[in-house]
């Protein structure tokens, strides 16, 4: 368990993470499909919202990244090329952000509150996770 | 459009997760990309489980949390069934194919000036704008 992480920083992004996403609209999928949907009265909070989240992360990386070194190497990307499954991977993430109007964060902190359409989306979300990681076990189990 | 006020919330609203970010990665050494997170806990668990779990609980607490002051901020999307089930498939299978999403590419990935996230974003965006203009013609708007 050496490698497991302390647990009180982990809780508290998550709360400021959620607490993020609710005041900035973004449990709303309204407010999403309403920056995504361009002919139908534009919404360009999103926007905000990203620039916000963004802008502020980058600022922190370039204020930490002397002082711990060692964090920023253990969450560096494991790839680094583009190839066909990121390309891909993304095509179907924005298809179905678009039909939903959710991405994973927005849709895990609304899911209580919003019960309907939120938790069937929510489930069939864990669903496809499950799914393609089980068709990467069987495609390194039949080599 | 947009008020001042509007977009002044929303901006600070994106700097609480970039601060939120900031945490896991000054204290765990990690990146706050959420479909990773939420993936990771799926079964066998591993040394990372735990942390993942805390960090979900602390995300839906959260929301129920501030649900009752702000209940406008939760509705469902007004779309058939269906289409919210094949909508859940189609971001659950291309998060991971694509290793991450909105916080994982585009807040995390941005940050740290990562091509793949740069091409992920681009291309993400780019669907989801062509995806929900033509629902919308089809559909109507939300």
């Amino acid at each position: 368990m050496s490698n497991s992480g302390p647990i009180v920083p982990a809780l508290i992004s998550g709360i400021l993470f959620g607490a993020g996403l609710v005041i900035s609209g973004m449990t709303d999928p309204t407010k999403v499909i309403g920056f995504l949907d361009l002919l139908n009265g534009w919404d360009p909070t999103l926007a905000f919202v990203l620039a916000g989240a963004t802008g502020s992360h980058m600022i922190a990386r370039q204020l930490l990244k002397d002082k711990i070194p060692e964090k920023f190497e253990s969450a560096k990307e494991s790839k680094e090329s583009v190839d066909n499954t990121l390309i891909i991977g993304s095509v179907m993430f924005g298809m179905g952000w678009g039909l939903g109007g959710y991405c994973p964060g927005p849709a895990l902190t609304a899911v209580i509150p919003a019960m309907g359409t939120t938790l069937v989306f929510t489930i069939s979300m864990l669903v496809g996770m499950a799914i393609y990681r089980w068709t990467q076990n069987r495609a390194t189990a039949s080599i | 459009m947009l008020t001042l006020e509007e977009a002044l919330i929303a901006t600070g609203g994106g700097v609480l997760i970039g601060i939120s970010a900031t945490i896991l990665l000054a204290f765990n050494g990690r990146v706050a990309g959420i479909s990773g997170i939420l993936e990771g806990i799926l079964p066998p668990s591993d040394e990372n489980t735990r942390w993942r779990a805390v960090f979900l609980v602390g995300m839906i607490a959260t929301g129920l949390a501030m649900a009752p002051v702000l209940p406008d901020a939760f509705i469902d999307v007004n779309r058939p069934i269906w289409l919210v089930t094949v909508a859940g498939l189609l971001v659950g299978i291309g998060t991971r194919m694509s290793n991450g999403c909105t916080s994982g590419h585009g807040v995390c990935g941005m940050a740290m000036f990562s091509k793949r996230s740069f091409v992920a974003v681009g291309v993400f965006l780019t669907t989801g704008i062509l995806t929900a203009t033509i629902a919308g013609q089809i559909l109507g708007g939300v």
